[in-house]
């Protein structure tokens, strides 16, 4: 019976080697893909079995990595001032994952290859693992004036340092705190289905993911245009527009906002001064669709800006008609633009016609606080020439000095701004949207880029205006960022 | 295998030769081991046993450390029970087995520690893993109550040619003991299956039990069978295929097997029961056509069912897509089981996490019974599971190489047997736990939770060492215990 004896042991042996050939497989080969599969909860585990890297602005941590010791999560997530502080960091959570918490996860949550020779030396040092840090260009206090003074408005305020692009404030309201939604128990989820729920759209972050239509901000766009397509040479220079002004093509007349001003053959800095809708709808007709489109995208219309966080496309429309033209001129019609790019407006303006790139991150750093990598600045765009930029400069500020943006002046401060009522809405029924623009200089050569807008900032249309409702909001961020 | 030769087989003379009396000179014969020159070996078997118990007290240390940032707590008293047993086991093979194989011993207690240990570190994950009840101190009395059972048969089968009187008894028991689920109800958590014979608060699984009972029968009958079976038969085609009334006792196990496989929902159970009687017909016949006519009724019957019982479809199809249970609309009766064990697997990858660090409680309730090989190769990676898993070639092969050295028939059929059932049950688990084969739902000897489980092991392996003290015993040959109704002759 031994011959038989024998091949059973090697049948049971078979049997054994290909346990152990299946084993290898799984564990050996395939064993990458089971562990990264999406059904594999313990990525999700491993994500916060660790404390999570923090955002960083004006040197302290916004965010915080709480240790709550939780069965399946050691860590949560959670903000120092959610609120203020959302639309800046975004958040990466159970249910969605948006902004730098999503873009700089892999630093945050210390995974990002870059960092591998620190965590392999931790490992070997036994230091617990620890994510990296992001820096970013936020200057506190100017967030914190633009938090304020947004209050219980509705909008969104961008600030931008004109000489270099750096993103200063970024406020977006209703907010909502991220640490609300950042657990795993029910609460977590009851809070996000209410925040997805609530008409007044508090997840929108309004300063980068909103388009509204710029309204007379736009008159800025379309006065550089003029400028630098040689239709006028100075601020002063005579501006042939009609009164009334039938828009080319149809038999309707373009309205001015009030009927006392006088718009007729305006000076294009007396029709900046009166916001007088006429004078730029005719110098966008004139100047035509595409010197228009060109001009506004050397702004940055018309394409998606990432700071790294996308921003939505700004759009000025390839209409089909010259009236359309005309209308889209004066920032109304189909054109869109996100606070951000309204902000890039100024900038540009007051940076002497250098478009920066705009940005959010200034640095990445490890856990031990070494520079992985660091932002360097750079020009989007020479949007205008400096004379040009000298001459839009000039019209801003007799904005503020004499025209609708008074309210944004700051004592000793050179203020330049520009205001905005955009109409929306079907046969423009909709409240409208109040914008200001505007930018500042200090004396010891600071300066700062603002852009504010408000949505249904009354119930009554009649107290909606940008100089009423924005221009103060810009105000106060910009003596913020000055230090006034 | 052409040849035949009766005089080869050793047991049949020793036994004619054993009841003229007592020492006789022996003949060298052709097994492996040549018994007057082995030394008795329990030197080493101690030697292996510190091990055996000290590998499993590390492993506890660490989890301790792992999870709690300390040295457990009963990790003393773990360590001194689990050495005082191993001990106790140890002086009795001395005094009842002296000649017993030295590795068994050791592999059984070192995978035991192992798995208690695994079921506690799975313990402290609480209510992670739902159905979550402290079962490490039950698995210590288990294994306690196992080790006794050890020493029951150690110290009660004075030769295991005893049991060869009981041959039909064996199979009137064995089957008593695989019809009894059927008569009970199946609880939810079960899943369909109907293993259990539940008392109250109560359980046992009587086909870890049967298992052994069945061995005892299928040796004890296919000793006296065996020469009909190979020799009255025809020559067809290059085989030899056994008459049509030779073919009754296999064509019954078969629907026996198929009986268990529709009314209890025992998939492992019945597939191993099969095997078991194929591979010692095989052996008992030395006649390849057995594993021919055995491959084709198992597919036959498998072809048969899993076209007929839903419940066999769906283990299949759970097989063939273990990631279908994760979709959003997962298949009727889809369990993550597989799926997740997979996933605890491919995490563990080549190093494991380290014991205690892994999230094998994701594998839901079954993490220590069923898959506690998934726990394992979490935590300790493949290397652990390669070890595991020479562990339990080891002890089979260990098993085989008694029924190799053993001297009489019965003595090796009952040894294949057991050691062929042991493999057969840790392929069919350790298969459906990494998906090589479709999920049966069987414990793995000694590591998984389970009393019926760690009891049957033990006193399968206890019996293994008796055959083997008798087949490695210098000299003295074995008392005959075929000699009539008044039981052994003294």
């Amino acid at each position: 019976m031994n011959k038989p004896i024998r091949r059973v042991s090697i049948f049971c042996l078979v049997l054994i080697l290909a346990l152990m050939v299946r084993t290898n497989w799984v564990q050996g080969v395939q064993a990458e893909s089971w562990a990264t599969d999406k059904n594999n909860k313990r990525q999700l585990y491993d994500r916060y079995a660790h404390p999570r890297g923090n955002i960083i602005a004006s040197g302290q941590p916004v965010t915080k990595s709480d240790f709550v010791n939780g069965l399946r999560f050691k860590y949560q997530r959670s903000w120092v001032d959610g609120p203020m502080w959302a639309p800046v960091t975004g958040y990466a959570t159970q249910f969605q994952s948006v902004g730098l918490e999503a873009l700089e996860d892999g630093i945050l949550s210390g995974s990002d290859d870059r960092l591998f020779f620190r965590n392999t030396l931790d490992m070997l040092t036994g230091e617990p693992k620890r994510g990296g840090d992001v820096v970013t260009t936020i200057n506190a206090k100017v967030q914190k004036a633009a938090w304020d003074a947004m209050g219980n408005k509705k909008g969104a305020a961008v600030a931008i340092d004109p000489k270099t692009g750096a993103i200063l404030a970024m406020v977006s309201t209703p907010s909502f705190d991220p640490g609300s939604f950042s657990g795993f128990d029910g609460a977590s989820t009851k809070a996000w289905n209410d925040l997805n729920a609530d008409p007044n759209k508090p997840l929108l972050n309004r300063a980068l993911k909103e388009t509204y239509p710029p309204g007379s901000t736009f008159k800025l766009v379309t006065a550089t245009a003029a400028f630098e397509n040689g239709m006028f040479q100075g601020v002063d220079d005579a501006t042939t527009t009609p009164e009334p002004y039938i828009l080319p093509g149809t038999t309707t007349q373009l309205k001015n906002e009030s009927p006392d001003e006088r718009c007729e053959n305006a000076t294009v800095k007396s029709g900046m001064d009166q916001s007088c809708n006429t004078v730029f709808a005719k110098i966008g007709a004139d100047l035509g669709k595409e010197k228009m489109r060109a001009q506004a995208e050397k702004f940055g219309f018309n394409s998606t800006i990432d700071i790294p966080v996308r921003s939505e496309k700004s759009v000025f429309p390839d209409s089909k008609s010259l009236d359309g033209t005309a209308q889209d001129s004066i920032g109304q019609h189909d054109t869109r633009a996100t606070p951000l790019q309204m902000a890039m407006v100024s900038a540009a303006i007051c940076n002497n016609g250098s478009l920066m790139q705009p940005y959010l991150v200034d640095q990445e750093r490890s856990a031990s606080l070494t520079t992985i990598s660091k932002h360097t600045e750079k020009q989007f765009s020479q949007a205008m020439s400096p004379s040009t930029a000298q001459k839009m400069q000039d019209l801003m500020v007799s904005v503020v000095e004499n025209g609708t943006g008074k309210t944004a002046r700051i004592p000793g401060v050179q203020v330049g701004g520009k205001t905005g009522t955009a109409q929306h809405g079907e046969d423009n029924a909709g409240l409208p949207f109040a914008w200001f623009t505007s930018w500042a200089k200090g004396a010891d050569g600071q300066s700062v880029a603002v852009a504010v807008v408000v949505e249904d900032g009354s119930q009554n249309r009649d107290g909606i205006s940008g100089g009423r409702l924005a221009a103060p909001i810009a105000k106060a961020v910009m003596q913020a960022a000055l230090g006034k | 295998m052409s040849s035949y030769d009766l005089s080869e087989d050793t047991g049949r003379s020793g036994r004619r030769r054993a009841t003229a009396g007592r020492v006789v000179p022996r003949r060298r014969d052709n097994t492996t081991i040549s018994p007057q020159e082995a030394p008795n070996r329990r030197n080493t078997e101690l030697a292996l046993l510190l091990f055996a118990v000290l590998l499993p007290v590390l492993a506890y240390a660490n989890v301790g450390l792992a999870m709690d940032s300390k040295l457990p707590a009963g990790m003393l008293g773990y360590g001194l029970g689990m050495g005082a047993l191993a001990l106790v086991a140890h002086l009795l093979v001395r005094r009842f087995a002296p000649y017993a194989d030295p590795l068994m011993l050791p592999i059984a207690t070192l995978l035991n520690g192992l798995g208690v240990v695994m079921i506690w570190r799975l313990d402290k994950a609480g209510k992670l893993l739902s159905g979550n009840f402290p079962a490490a101190q039950n698995q210590l009395m288990w294994s306690g109550l196992g080790i006794a059972g050890f020493i029951a048969v150690m110290v009660f089968l004075k030769d295991h040619r005893v049991l060869q009187r009981y041959t039909y008894i064996s199979m009137v028991v064995a089957l008593v003991l695989l019809a009894a689920p059927a008569f009970f109800p199946a609880r939810a958590e079960d899943f369909g299956a109907k293993i259990w014979i539940r008392v109250g608060s109560f359980s046992i699984q009587p086909g870890e039990f049967a298992k052994i009972i069945l061995t005892v029968f299928f040796a004890g009958y296919l000793m006296v069978k065996r020469d009909a079976l190979a020799l009255a038969s025809r020559r067809f085609m290059g085989l030899y295929l056994p008459r049509g009334r030779d073919l009754g006792p296999i064509v019954v196990i078969w629907l026996l097997s198929l009986l268990i496989l529709i009314f209890e929902n025992d998939l492992g159970t019945s597939f191993l029961f099969f095997g078991l009687f194929v591979v010692m017909l095989y052996v008992a016949t030395e006649r390849t056509s057995w594993i021919l006519f055995g491959l084709l009724m198992s597919v036959g019957g498998a072809v048969l069912v899993a076209s007929t019982a839903s419940h066999v479809k769906i283990r299949i199809n759970a097989w063939l897509d273990p990631m279908a249970a994760f979709a959003p609309k997962p298949p009727p009766g889809a369990t993550e089981q597989i799926g997740q064990s997979l996933m605890a697997l491919g995490s563990g990858g080549v190093t494991g996490s380290g014991l205690g660090q892994g999230r094998s409680w994701l594998i839901n309730f079954a993490a220590k019974s069923d898959f506690i090989l998934g726990s394992f190769g979490e935590e300790l990676g493949l290397t652990g599971m390669m070890a595991i898993f020479l562990l339990y070639g080891l002890l089979i092969q260990r098993g085989l190489r008694t029924a190799i050295a053993a001297r009489d028939p019965f003595g090796k059929l009952f040894a294949v047997g057991l050691a062929s059932a042991m493999a057969l049950q840790v392929f069919v688990v350790a298969g459906g736990v990494t998906g090589l084969i479709p999920l049966t739902g069987m414990t793995m000897p000694f590591l998984a939770q389970g009393g019926s489980s760690v009891v049957a092991n033990w006193a399968l392996v206890a019996i293994l060492l008796k055959i083997s003290d008798s087949a490695r015993r210098p000299g003295v040959e074995p008392t005959p215990a075929t000699e009539g109704p008044g039981g052994p002759a003294r």
